[in-house]
């Protein structure tokens, strides 16, 4: 009577325990890991795109037949906790493929390990090109800054009609130093001059001494390609020490904080960016939009859409690898071809870059607004 | 450079350097009286933003009540610092009492992660604060008078506690011997929390100060301006009040003079903090008004 209870009970824990994902069928779960900046400087970046993961996993949840579970690990915005990050995915968790990270210099921390244990890396928003170059296992849903630079300046050319420009750098990121050479290799190739070359750190807060330099040498604009952070406190000493300057920026300013931190003074700020809700124009793009604003009760932008995008890249390409196979995903990754994604329809090239068209946004009413779009 | 660039500058470097000796004001004061280096420090000017914001935020203070409820309760934070944090260890060697001090640091620091999350978020500066005064074709925002008369206003008062009230007795008498003080039949661990609360409430007046002229708020906001502090207080005189208001000066100064003049060392702009550090601590380890090591 006793032993025949007993074996009843450990019969329907047996069940239950079965029925429980993760616990009984460990096999049946796919594992992707990503690492991103939920702390520090760039923990904006982490959060929105961490959100953008979580909606494009509700939209797809599972791929072959199994229930995808996506790991996630701080990075603090910081390049040796990146690197550890990665390290914890590939070695502890055994993951099938990494998302992240958001941030260029953090992606080239992490991606020498990843790439050492042959599994494939989608970053959603690192542009830098050494984020991709000489590896076989690195991938990314965004554009490249050298394209970027390119359109700023251009941008600043035509529309803005600058003809000379102060470029103030954050030297700490691998980021903003390329972003800033392209746009001063495109801007002098159109017959324009750049007058005054000034360098910030990241973690700086006070950037007067720099700005008054910069409002010495009398340029047409200021081409800032840094941070949020940084951005928002050198629009605000901009307008308190008078400098009536428009600022051109980059995707990496593009993000909420900048307009709740700078408030009126980042009015009129132009942006190279990757998306706007807009400017969206697949069908994943509109479903993605709706469930997005309705669980987060705000609008979708750049870094949330392209985080999604880095997960449906992956995700697609384990679907048509028909395996979790590190070199099947890779050979699957970089044969992508007219993916529509959130952020458009995305073509993988050479080396891991994607081809896709860029927006043009700016700061007005306290919102980010839609400018234009440039094809590549 | 002409005269309005050079004097634009000269006003950019004595609005930083303002606030780093605010913030070294307090840092060097409960140095002066424990011998402590309190790494906590810069933490507590960020709790005293963050209490800030969320007294205008939340339940809609005007910032006159909202600043002194944000210094009081950064006061408070700071015995209680003591007590968990310090009390215990005060007989022990100071280099436990060090470790115990960046240990409250990074506590705090990660505490607030967890609270209220990493994300950045903006001080509402109040109108107040908010203008700019155009003269002579020089711009100068409303913050960098006050923060000047901020420091010497609280400087004064400081001094005036010290050096001519009983508990400023007491506390002089705490800096010189422990137990001596003890056998005078002081109560030295209220003395503590007194200095405590002094420190700490000066910290939060720098932190306010602070997120009004930087208006960005993060976890770890306080680790910049409590590096720069403490070189600021170093090259003072650590311990020596007046010395950390010169030093303060002398720092933010030289940080903005460096960039305007050569803005090619823009990039080794903290650079220059440490290098100074390093050469007061060669040639002059008691700082600018420190007692000569013989004495």
């Amino acid at each position: 009577m006793r032993k025949t209870s007993v074996l009843a009970v450990l019969a329907l824990l047996g069940v239950f325990l079965l029925g429980i994902p993760g616990l009984g069928m460990a096999q049946d779960v796919v594992k992707l890991g990503a690492f991103l900046p939920m702390t520090g400087g760039v923990a904006a970046y982490g959060d929105m795109e961490w959100s953008g993961i979580q909606i494009a996993h509700d939209m797809e949840p599972t791929v072959l037949g199994k229930k995808i579970d996506v790991v996630l690990v701080d990075t603090k915005s910081d390049k040796i906790e990146a690197a550890n990050a990665v390290s914890l995915l590939v070695e502890k968790e055994k993951v099938a493929g990494i998302l992240g990270e958001a941030i260029s210099g953090n992606s080239m921390a992490g991606n020498p390990i990843s790439e050492a244990a042959k599994i494939p890396s989608v970053s959603p928003t690192a542009t830098n090109p050494l984020v991709t170059q000489g590896k076989m296992f690195a991938f990314r849903a965004c554009f490249i800054d050298p394209f970027q630079g390119e359109v700023a300046a251009r941008f600043a050319w035509n529309e803005l009609k600058a003809k000379t420009a102060a470029l103030i750098i954050d030297q700490a990121q691998d980021y903003c130093v390329g972003l800033a050479n392209y746009f001063e290799k495109e801007f002098v190739k159109l017959g324009g001059k750049i007058v005054s070359k000034t360098y910030i750190q990241t973690g700086d807060q006070d950037f007067s001494a720099q700005l008054s330099a910069v409002q010495a040498a009398k340029p047409d604009i200021i081409y800032a390609p840094n941070y949020y952070t940084e951005d928002a406190l050198l629009a605000k000493q901009a307008r308190d020490l008078g400098i009536k300057l428009p600022i051109l920026t980059g995707d990496g300013a593009q993000d909420e904080t900048l307009i709740k931190v700078g408030g009126a003074s980042v009015e009129n700020m132009y942006f190279t960016g990757h998306f706007h809700k807009q400017a969206a124009t697949t069908e994943r793009a509109r479903e993605y939009i709706k469930r997005y604003e309705e669980k987060y009760k705000k609008e979708a932008g750049a870094f949330d859409a392209l985080g999604a995008d880095a997960y449906f890249l992956m995700v697609d390409a384990i679907k048509r690898a028909g395996s979790t196979d590190g070199a099947k995903i890779r050979e699957a990754l970089a044969d992508t071809k007219n993916f529509q994604g959130v952020s458009g329809t995305i073509t993988m090239g050479e080396g891991g870059n994607p081809i896709k068209s860029m927006v043009i946004n700016k700061v007005e009413g306290g919102k980010f607004v839609y400018v234009t779009t440039v094809n590549p | 450079m002409d005269l309005t660039i050079f004097l634009q500058q000269l006003i950019n470097g004595i609005s930083l350097g303002s606030l780093y000796g605010l913030v070294a004001i307090g840092y060097t004061m409960v140095y002066g009286i424990l011998r402590l280096i309190n790494f906590a420090h810069g933490d507590l000017l960020m709790f005293a933003a963050y209490v800030a914001i969320y007294s205008i935020a939340l339940f809609s203070l005007p910032w006159y009540i909202s600043f002194p409820v944000a210094i009081l309760a950064t006061g408070l934070m700071g015995i209680l610092l003591d007590r968990a944090a310090y009390k215990p260890l005060r007989n022990a060697p100071r280099i436990s009492l060090l470790i115990s001090a960046i240990g409250a640091s990074f506590l705090l620091e990660n505490l607030a992660v967890v609270i209220i999350g990493g994300v950045p978020k903006a001080f509402p500066r109040p109108p107040l604060f908010d203008k700019v005064i155009v003269f002579m074709g020089l711009h100068v925002q409303v913050l960098t008078i006050y923060t000047p008369l901020v420091t010497l206003i609280l400087l004064a008062g400081l001094l005036y506690i010290i050096f001519k009230t009983k508990v400023g007795k007491a506390m002089r008498a705490a800096s010189k011997d422990f137990e001596t003080t003890r056998l005078m039949g002081i109560n030295l661990d209220r003395i503590i929390a007194v200095t405590f609360l002094l420190g700490s409430s000066l910290a939060a007046a720098g932190g306010i100060m602070w997120a009004m002229k930087y208006p960005q708020v993060n976890p770890f906001m306080g680790i910049f301006p409590g590096i720069k502090a403490f070189v600021a207080a170093v090259l003072g005189g650590i311990g020596n009040i007046i010395g950390a208001v010169i030093g303060g000066f002398v720092l933010g100064l030289g940080e903005i003079l460096i960039v305007a003049f050569v803005p090619e060392l823009a990039q080794y702009r903290d650079a220059f903090a440490f290098v100074i550090l390093i050469l007061v601590l060669l040639f002059r380890p008691t700082g600018i008004m420190g007692e000569p090591m013989t004495n």
